[in-house]
């Protein structure tokens, strides 16, 4: 039907390389980057005068920022990227869907793989799929709705709540905070956005699917929570795309304001393919007595970049940040996370994970900053790493800046090989070398993956276990 | 093969020599265990013990260099740690290491649907696992840790003959599952192994004191000394080993030894 060139890039056991052929633009995408690119994206949308000049301002930082060498994050100068091979903006549909039957169906018939339309019936408050640069189709529970709680795409977002919009667009993460966030703020579209009213608690995840079909694709969505005092919100997203020979680009730009009392979870399950640059701004502000987590899973991409973010902004505010990776080969997950404390009382957990094989690297990349006089800040770091074959690298680039005396600060790291004793007292007791090996994996991680709502855990255990296929034995 | 009394040999151990990065550690041990036989093997530290338990199973740094490891009548040396397990045999180990993360509950159905070549029905796995529970006295929320992490000495010891027992192999080698063990730790497990044994059965206890051949009575004792069997004889041999240490054996054995045994406090009783 759909297969094709599925393992050119990597040698991962990854099973959406597919692509298909059939899909056709509704715009005539062109490759390359120029001011008038970046206000061609603009008048299309038909945006307000402030937002285009906000994509603009956003290109000039891009122009001026050098490319980051490697003093935070991978060094993207090591790899080929070349930024005038990509397409920026890839229109799939002339209008979006308001239910499945609605979108073309070879768009469809992806999700359908994916198996979203049946997540949406099972267990999801809302789902939002989006395709190349656009949301192909959302929906939340009428309920939900009702109470006021909103889930569109950030594009119909800035039509439909402007004011909103523009109070915090760009607030969190400044176009300028760095090169890809500019990038990202120059030419955006599609990604999520969400407001939860005071004080409602949404039941089931809210949920986004990102999908990149074209080859060459540059996919740069926009995401906003604002969940409004005593709300609770748990927001997942899942990505994957076709394997191809040429690179693909997917830098997103993620901001999150926790208002007084409210918490959200923020769930990545990244999987694209071993072609895709994954270089991702993702930041949250925490208020007053209110929790924000990221449970970031990275299991796909050539390069990722990407440290989830919780700035504690009043006392009491609380950040935990769950961080897993698993690189094969020639892949390199530069993951990790940052917890800025700038209140007295706020508190944070670092936990990271990771596993190397087949020459695959991961790096650990954290930040705690705590900032003079947040007095009885108290924050923990763990991270392991477990690295499978010889060939295999993990590092730990941990940074702490404490400028405040009265704070509890424990940092933990540790790299272990695959163990050998461990490996043969599961055999001995009749279970083969990959079985075993799985195993080991599977219960190193297992203190992340639990904290997954059960079908996600299912799903991400499945795409541990495809990884490790052939990776022992 | 058979010793002439009926009984076929299970499982038998010709002129193994073992070594552990290029050192010999065992020089040429022989051994035949016949169906249902309960052989304990002792000797002081050092002795080469388990060594001859982690070279039966198959470990990968502990390499056969000559002789030959026989179940019933199969060499295994050939075959993996996996594959000698689904075969029938099994070690429970002198130091079980912790698995994080793998729930006991998980590793336990896992191994025995490799054992068994099939899953075995929720219920009646479920079913197995409470009475096998009971037996050894393991409180059964036992089931929801993770493989060994955090679990005291005398836990350890009895979740390896709680796998033995789910396991039914046919040949299993106890590696100092006595040792560590408070005296009602060591009457439980002990209890477990003799209900346990049978035809169905046999079994290699090693250990380094006779305490727990008081409770598990052997059908024939070994001792181990320098890489060697130099002794064997029947229960009463364990009772002799108590009375006099291991110096009287080591003299008939290799005199010149004595001197450097004792020094090291190594022989005798606890």
């Amino acid at each position: 039907m759909v297969t094709k060139v599925q393992d050119v890039a990597g040698d991962r056991n990854y099973k959406f390389g597919w692509n298909d052929p059939e899909f056709k633009a509704v715009n005539k995408p062109q490759k390359g980057l120029s001011e008038k690119v970046v206000a061609g994206i603009s008048d299309m949308k038909g945006e307000p005068a402030w937002m285009r000049d906000f994509r603009l301002k956003a290109y000039g930082h891009w122009l001026e920022r050098p490319m980051p060498t490697g003093f935070w994050g991978g060094n993207i100068q090591n790899y080929s990227l070349d930024f005038n091979d990509i397409y920026y903006y890839v229109k799939p549909v002339a209008e979006q869907g308001k239910t499945w039957d609605d979108i073309p169906e070879e768009i469809k018939r992806t999700f359908d793989k994916l198996g979203i339309p049946e997540a949406e019936r099972k267990f999801l408050s809302g789902v939002e799929a989006q395709y190349d640069s656009e949301v192909v189709y959302h929906n939340i529970r009428e309920d939900l709705e009702k109470l006021g709680v909103i889930f569109t795409d950030m594009d119909s977002a800035l039509r439909d709540y402007p004011d909103l919009v523009r109070e915090y667009f760009g607030k969190i993460i400044p176009p300028n905070d760095n090169k890809f966030a500019s990038l990202n703020s120059a030419v955006w579209s599609g990604g999520s956005f969400i407001y939860v009213p005071k004080g409602v608690k949404v039941p089931m995840p809210l949920q986004a699917y990102f999908r990149i079909n074209t080859e060459s694709m540059g996919q740069f969505e926009r995401t906003m929570i604002i969940a409004d005092e005593g709300s609770d919100i748990h927001y997942v997203e899942g990505c994957t795309a076709p394997t191809y020979s040429s690179d693909s680009l997917h830098s997103a730009v993620v901001e999150i304001i926790v208002k007084k009392g409210a918490h959200v979870r923020y769930t990545t399950i990244q999987n694209w393919s071993d072609n895709v640059f994954n270089l991702v701004t993702k930041r949250m502000a925490v208020y007053g007595e209110a929790v924000g987590e990221w449970i970031d899973g990275n299991l796909g991409s050539k390069l990722t970049m990407k440290y989830p973010s919780t700035y504690l902004l009043e006392p009491g505010a609380h950040g935990e940040i769950l961080s897993l990776a698993m690189a094969g080969p020639g892949q390199h997950q530069d993951a990790g996370g940052k917890c800025i404390h700038a209140a007295p009382y706020t508190t944070s957990v670092i936990n990271s994970k990771s596993v190397s094989k087949g020459g695959g690297r991961t790096s650990y990349r954290g930040q705690i900053k705590v900032y003079p006089g947040a007095k009885g800040v108290k924050s923990t770091v763990r991270c392991d790493a477990l690295l499978l074959d010889e060939e295999s690298r993990a590092d730990t680039y941990p940074l702490m800046e404490i400028d405040e005396q009265d704070v509890t600060i424990g940092h933990e790291a540790s790299v272990s090989k695959l163990g050998e004793e461990q490996l043969f007292y599961l055999m001995s007791r009749g279970m083969t070398e990959a079985e075993s090996a799985k195993m080991i994996v599977n219960g190193f991680v297992e203190p992340i993956v639990k904290e997954l709502p059960m079908e996600y855990a299912v799903e991400l255990n499945r795409l541990i276990e495809l990884q490790m296929e052939g990776s022992v034995g | 093969m058979t010793d002439g009394t009926g009984t076929q040999p299970i499982f038998v151990v010709e002129d193994l020599h073992v070594s552990v990065e290029d050192k010999p550690i065992l020089k040429g041990v022989d051994l035949v265990v016949n169906q249902g036989e309960v052989h304990a093997l002792m000797g002081p530290n050092g002795s080469g013990k388990s060594t001859l338990a982690n070279a039966i199973m198959g470990h990968p740094r502990y390499k056969v260099t000559q002789g030959r490891i026989l179940l019933r009548g199969q060499d295994v040396r050939k075959l993996t740690p996996d594959q000698r397990a689904r075969d029938g045999l099994f070690l429970a180990f002198q130091y079980p290491i912790s698995i994080p993360g793998v729930v006991m509950g998980n590793f336990l159905r896992s191994a025995m649907k490799a054992r068994r070549g099939e899953d075995l029905p929720v219920r009646e796995f479920r079913k197995l696992l409470d009475e096998t529970l009971d037996l050894l006295k393991i409180d059964p929320e036992f089931v929801r840790r993770y493989v060994n992490d955090g679990f005291s000495g005398g836990e350890k010891k009895r979740a390896e003959v709680l796998q033995m027992a789910l396991l039914k192999p046919d040949l299993a080698i106890l590696d100092e599952t006595d040792s560590g063990l408070d005296i009602d730790a060591l009457k439980t497990v002990a209890e477990g192994i003799n209900a346990l044994r049978g035809p169905e059965l046999s079994v290699l206890l090693i250990t380094h004191y006779q305490r727990i051949l008081n409770y598990v009575k052997p059908d024939i004792v070994h001792v181990l000394y320098d890489g060697r069997i130099v002794k064997t004889g029947g229960p009463e041999l364990a009772g002799e080993l108590e009375k006099q240490g291991y110096d009287w054996i080591i003299k008939e054995f290799a005199p010149e030894a004595v001197g450097a045994l004792a020094a090291s406090g190594a022989g005798g009783e606890a």
